[in-house]
């Protein structure tokens, strides 16, 4: 989220579209009926379904699954056609003015530079034009027809009201409706918050759908404002965490990258990360990366990292493809090309696609390592539960260890919220048996390989035998000494750059913040987006203080948000180009003529000048993008494409199947439906209900007996049509697998109309399984195709094509 | 630390005399002799609080666990109760239907409480010690890394990595455990590694 | 936001009601407390109630209630009605308003509505069985119970439910332990939108107003506050989009008031006898009105006169719930 759950109070209006926030994450739904009671705020909500967030909205429009792209794509068009932008905001804080290299352009679907044979593109022209004096040249006058802003205006143009409608099922006056709600919002007193979770992601273009919103939001001066911004809801208690310390393939902790083959050498790797600043003034704070990056690898090996060794750059592993993400993980797997895999609390035979492929891999491994509080599905992915689960464990060579962790009840530390507060938990129970924490565990790993690599040697022991490790006890280390690490400390007295007899810094201090960091090794840091949380002044994420100046929704004292304690991103675009809040009433920072000063801390030098230095500090040209650049996988606009499994082909480019530059695996392409299928066509989605989390709360005898057991749900039109019966069984099947479930008729899902065809979507939701306290089911994933985001891989689980009819039920 | 909300005496008695009579002493004379008391005794009188954040969703609503016996005297702790945080500024003390259920998962009858292995071909789950176990795994990811480190691609450029073993990292765990976890997962040279924020 | 309530103590608390405050007590009679609380509300808006359950958990988990896990019926509504361990349940009603031709989801939270003429209590039979606090909150003492099952006749909501297990009747006592340290009931403490608030009564219906303010400024014309005054008001009420049609919701009725049927039993049946008899012999209970009773006191003799208007009312089966619009 770019605010907090406590700042949606701020808004006038929240458009909910991918994603269900009174389902998913009620307690901070909250605030949205705040908003609503205390501000006259509005509530839409655009979704294929009318969930129990379009129960309490004031306006709902369907949507067919898979087609928000030409959704907001209208909705950009009908604010430019209407002159409903913020234009101070556009043309001081976004790349509208900037002029697009020649050669750029888009036809079809498609924009220059692709290669379908590689499903990849050649982006050398998605880029500025560059001057001499080595700044991209702009056009603040908005006339030449090669700006960001003409260049948009006409890409959208395709998007009208009717071709929305054609593609997407929302009816026409629907549409409009929405359209004019949102374009109200162009107003600097207006705002509008975007609450978005995996019903944007979980889409083969998951990334651009919610890059369209975020132009929108640009568009109408949304972000960075008090009841704006893009809030992307995000699902498991610390999965911002996760990601914020790179538990990915691909990540270095605080958004930075492992190296990949191509950077034979820190020089190389260091030489596309100048981040040099595209337009004059501007903080582009990239330009840091030097420093974040040393002092992680002094973290990570200490002494063992020095000048001379490129501060231990061999040490990381080096990529040959983008990412080894869970999908490929299971690709290689299913191809006999891995042995040993851990699950820490992560159930994947419940929660990836294909859940048929997902049990033949896990059964070519020699060896799978279960961490869980609890027993999952994976862990007994060879037991047979008869059609649930038909396994022949006499057939299954794979040897388990299931090993039982403590869960939070039983903990202590830190979890990210989707505000990116870093809240602090005590443990409070003693856990079952022998249960034991994954720190403890984790270390066990760790002390025991290095001992084996002490004795016996092997394959480059370096990275292991100097992992920093100095802990007081190194079985365990707490809680607070892990968190310190990754605030960092000085390693030596550290002495002002300018003044080398000037001590900032004594050794063995804990930094106050980032810009403390050095590049020559003097400090250390595992996480310099967490630096600042646990400094000299003790663990500030522990911090209990709810006071509220003015009632902004800010509690800047209550535990400690990334980065800096900082609230709300951009917060310096909540003011004018002069520093001057864009409405007084939700001021949040402004310059008071020498510096920037307000209730939250200014993301920007508090003594930038305000018609200098751009509010979008992370960008080498200060400024937010509508033209992404080569950042995005697809183009540098977003373009409508259809789900790989889709009832109709793409209306703006027919010959298109799904995302033309997602990752497709071989033997999963020939299990996708065809476009149009008779044999599938049903669109599917599938999502949560607010009785469960999960594949967890299975296991919690309350939340079954509030949602009992497995169903889908259709429409009376499709039930009428089928002779399927409210609470009678149907079977559905797709390409990959067939289900039993209760049928849910309903009135909330309705036929829609999609390119003159009637398109009955089924609504499948994904909490059942054979392990638990709730009643046996199937997953969802039983159904769901094996492809995912271009730009993350993030599995396309909510727009696939299935059939359903009526049964009798399973034969246990 | 200021641990004030706005708050309020609703529920202000009308008389004097009721505050500070207990139950008992009120005594049942006044009506028949069998009649018996409607209203429970507190159930939280004298269990332990302790501040934690709700295990499920990012909203990372406060809660209060309720316990016998306190873990901060070196006490054997049985969580009772568990119950939304008032003073918190997102939950402001409210709970979904997960986060209402919290003891649930805590008192699960799936929890897992010893390590146990499931043997090549067997079908079912068979004890083994913590030592037996670490070792079996430790073990095992020496084998793998040693017979397949990649050293060097076929360029000849150090590459140092490790793709026959892959670790899926949590969601639900602190910052402390993804960090010391990253740390062990990383120093090994394992690319393979992954956490659920996509599902 | 309406002010949350501090969190529950730990250290003992002496309860700031009891059995000093009760004004009615079933089949008995108690002295008239010497002083009044003040009358304490459940507010449940209706139109900020996202279905989530959190009440529903929230009752179960405090109360220590066992609940079965049932099947999927077709419907959200789970488990499909009320039973002696689920006191509160949602209940989901799809509903087309022929207006706007718009789908409304109507959710509302179910469960007892703690009248201040309580037709349960004037229906029991046993005597302390069912109490009502002076605050409004009506209770039942399982001790007492016989599991006649007249509280279910006498409930103009049908509410109480008969446990299989000790054959005693059950709904919600607001929480009364909880109230009784300051507290709010488990279901209000955890609704995620405050679709649930607690207070006095006064107090609630004043937030009542200000809610209904805001849905007819969103065009909900009938906006309201359901406080029936047919069994004199309750100490649950609801703020409905559409109070102008209760029944919509779930089959919340029009017009509840007491069963005439119980007010007369209730006049003539306050003695101990029937205590044993049992849910068996309730059919029989016509005998005894006819037969007439043998400890009555002169008020109920004029109640029942008042209310039956000298006329016996026709024999029902009070195992068949009824008082469902």
């Amino acid at each position: 989220m770019t605010n907090s759950w406590t700042d949606i109070r701020n808004t006038d209006l929240v458009v909910i579209m991918g994603g269900n926030a009174a389902e998913a994450h009620p307690c901070g739904f909250k605030w949205v009926t705040e908003a609503k009671a205390n501000r006259g705020a509005k509530l839409v909500v655009v979704d294929p379904r009318f969930t129990r967030s379009a129960a309490v909205a004031d306006y709902y429009a369907p949507i067919r699954q898979g087609t928000d792209i030409a959704f907001l794509n209208g909705v950009i068009n009908y604010c430019i056609q209407n002159n409903k932008v913020q234009w101070d905001y556009v043309k001081a804080f976004t790349n509208a003015a900037y002029i697009v290299k020649e050669g750029f352009a888009y036809k079809d679907g498609l924009f220059t530079g692709y290669d379908e044979t590689k499903r990849d593109y050649d982006r050398s022209t998605w880029d500025y034009v560059i001057g001499e004096d080595g700044f991209a040249v702009v056009d603040p006058t908005f006339e030449n027809p090669r700006c960001v802003w003409n260049l948009l205006k006409e890409h959208v143009s395709i998007y009208t009201p009717e071709m929305v409608s054609r593609i997407t099922g929302t009816p026409k006056d629907k549409f409009l409706k929405v359209c004019e709600m949102i374009a109200e919002c162009s107003s600097p007193t207006k705002t509008m918050t975007s609450m978005y979770a995996l019903g944007w992601t979980q889409h083969s273009k998951g990334s651009q759908n919610i890059r369209t919103m975020a132009m929108l939001q640009l568009i109408l001066g949304n972000i960075g404002v008090r009841g704006g911004g893009m809030n992307a809801l995000r699902g498991h208690s610390n999965i911002q965490g996760l990601t914020d310390i790179g538990l990915m393939s691909n990540l270095i902790p605080g958004y930075m990258n492992i190296p990949t083959e191509r950077e034979k050498d820190f020089t190389t790797y260091m030489s596309t990360r100048g981040f040099k600043p595209l337009r004059p003034n501007q903080m582009s704070y990239w330009q840091n990366y030097r420093k974040f990056f040393v002092s992680f690898m002094k973290q990570m090996w200490g002494p063992a990292a020095t000048k001379e060794n490129d501060w231990a750059y061999a040490y990381l592993p080096k990529l040959d493809v983008p990412s080894y993400d869970v999908l490929r993980a299971f690709e290689l797997m299913h191809q006999g090309k891995m042995n040993v895999y851990f699950c820490q609390g992560f159930n994947p035979l419940q929660a990836f696609p294909n859940k048929a492929k997902l049990a033949e891999s896990l059964a070519k491994l020699k060896l799978l390592v279960i961490m869980d509080p609890l027993q999952t599905e994976t862990a007994r992915f060879w037991e047979n539960h008869g059609v649930y689960n038909q396994a022949d464990p006499s057939t299954i060579q794979t040897e388990v260890i299931q090993l039982p962790t403590t869960c939070f009840a039983e903990d202590e530390g830190s979890l990210v919220n989707s505000g990116r507060w870093l809240q602090w938990h005590w443990a409070a129970g003693s856990p079952p048996g022998t249960a034991k924490t994954d720190v403890w565990i984790m270390s066990q790993i760790h002390l025991r390989l290095k001992e084996l690599y002490r004795k016996e040697g092997g394959a480059f022991p370096d990275p292991i035998l100097n992992l920093n490790w100095s802990y007081k006890d190194p079985h365990e280390p707490s809680p607070a000494e892990l968190a310190k690490e990754m605030n960092g400390s000085a390693l030596t007295d550290v002495f002002d750059p300018n003044d080398p007899t000037k001590k900032v810094l004594e050794a063995g201090k804990q930094l106050a913040g980032f810009a403390a960091l050095r590049d020559d090794g003097t400090t250390a840091c595992g996480n310099w987006i967490y630096s600042g949380s646990f400094t000299e002044a003790g663990n500030m994420m522990a911090r209990r203080d709810n006071s509220d100046p003015d009632d902004t929704g800010a509690y800047p004292k209550w535990t400690w948000a990334w980065p800096a304690n900082r609230r709300i991103l951009y917060n310096r675009a909540s003011c004018d180009i002069d520093g001057k809040p864009w409405d007084p009433t939700r001021k949040l920072i402004e310059w008071d003529g020498s510096k920037w000063a307000g209730y939250d801390v200014p993301d920007i030098a508090p003594t930038a000048k305000p018609q200098d230095v751009g509010p979008f500090i992370m960008n080498p040209e200060g400024v937010s993008r509508l033209f992404a650049r080569g950042m995005m996988r697809e183009g540098p606009f977003p373009v409508h494409y259809e789900p790989f499994e889709s009832p109709v082909a793409n209306v703006i480019a027919p010959k298109i199947k799904g995302n033309p530059v997602a990752r497709v695996f071989k033997d999963d392409l020939a299990q996708f439906a065809e476009t149009a299928s008779p044999e599938f066509p049903y669109p599917a989605t599938s999502y949560r209900l607010t009785e469960h989390f999960h594949y967890w709360t299975k296991n919690n005898h309350v939340n079954a007996v509030l949602q009992p057991e497995f169903f889908v749900e259709l429409s009376e039109e499709l039930a009428k049509e089928k002779g399927i019966a409210n609470g009678g069984w149907v079977r559905v099947w797709s390409k990959r697998g067939s289900v039993f479930a209760k049928a849910m008729v309903t009135k909330r899902i309705r036929p829609m109309t999609v390119d003159g065809k009637t398109v009955h979507v089924i609504g499948i939701p994904i909490h059942w399984g054979f392990i638990g306290a709730a009643k046996k089911g199937f997953g969802a994933n039983v159904l769901t195709p094996y492809v995912g985001d271009a730009n993350i891989e993030t599995p396309e689980y909510k727009a696939f094509l299935v059939n359903i009819e009526p049964s009798t039920g399973p034969v246990a | 630390m200021n641990m004030e909300l706005s708050r309020r005496a609703f529920l202000r008695v009308s008389g004097a005399g009721i505050a500070g009579t207990s139950l008992g002493a009120m005594g049942f004379g006044d009506v028949e002799e069998a009649q018996a008391a409607a209203i429970k005794p507190f159930r939280l009188v004298n269990t332990t609080e302790t501040r934690n954040t709700c295990t499920y969703c990012s909203v990372a609503c406060g809660i209060i666990i309720y316990s016998k016996g306190d873990l901060k005297k070196g006490e054997k702790a049985d969580i009772v109760h568990i119950e939304g945080d008032s003073d918190h500024p997102t939950n402001r003390g409210t709970l979904c239907p997960k986060g209402a259920a919290l003891l649930d998962i805590v008192k699960a009858k799936t929890r897992l409480t010893e390590p146990m292995v499931r043997r090549a071909g067997s079908d079912t789950f068979e004890p083994i010690s913590w030592d037996e176990a670490m070792d079996k795994i430790a073990r095992a990811m020496k084998a793998d890394r040693d017979a397949n480190f990649v050293a060097a691609n076929k360029d000849g450029t150090p590459v140092n990595r490790w793709t026959t073993t892959g670790f899926l990292a949590a969601s639900a765990t602190t910052n402390e455990t993804a960090w010391c976890t990253y740390k062990v997962v990383r120093s090994t040279g394992m690319l393979v590694f992954d956490n659920q924020a996509r599902v | 936001m309406f002010p949350p309530i501090p969190n529950p103590p730990v250290t003992p608390t002496p309860p700031k009601f009891g059995e000093a405050d009760l004004i009615r007590r079933s089949a008995s009679s108690v002295p008239q407390p010497a002083q009044h609380l003040t009358e304490v509300a459940k507010l449940i808006d209706v139109s900020k109630c996202i279905g989530c359950k959190a009440c529903q958990a929230a009752c179960l988990e405090w109360n220590q209630l066992h609940e079965e896990i049932g099947i999927n019926v077709g419907s959200y509504t789970n488990p499909p009605d009320l039973t002696e361990n689920t006191f509160t349940l949602m209940r989901f009603t799809e509903w087309v308003n022929p207006e706007t031709d718009n789908l409304e989801w109507l959710i509302r939270k179910d469960g007892c509505m703690h009248c201040a003429d309580p037709g349960c209590l004037k229906a029991c039979p046993s005597p302390g069985a069912i109490v009502q606090y002076s605050n409004g909150i009506v209770d039942f003492v399982h001790e007492n119970c016989i599991g006649c099952g007249y509280c279910i006749k006498g409930c103009p909501f049908n509410i109480p439910r008969i446990s299989k297990v000790d054959h005693t009747a059950y709904k919600c006592t607001l929480c009364s332990d909880r109230v009784a340290v300051g507290q709010g009931p488990a279901c209000q403490k955890a609704c995620p939108t405050q679709a649930i608030v607690f207070g006095t009564k006064e107090e609630m219906k004043g937030w009542a107003d200000g809610r209904i303010k805001d849905l007819k400024s969103r065009g909900y014309a009938n906006a309201g506050l359901y406080d029936p005054p047919g069994v004199g008001g309750t100490h649950v009420m609801y703020v409905l989009q559409h109070a102008d049609k209760p029944s919509i919701y779930a089959g919340l009725p029009d017009n509840p008031r007491i069963s005439p049927i119980v007010e007369t039993w209730k006049g003539v049946t306050k003695y101990v006898g029937l205590a044993v008899m049992g849910f068996a012999a309730a059919a029989g209970f016509v005998h005894y009105l006819v037969a007439g009773p043998n400890k009555v006191t002169e008020e109920d003799e004029e109640n029942a006169e008042r209310l039956t208007e000298g006329t016996a009312p026709p024999p029902a089966d009070p195992a068949q719930p009824q008082g469902h619009a």
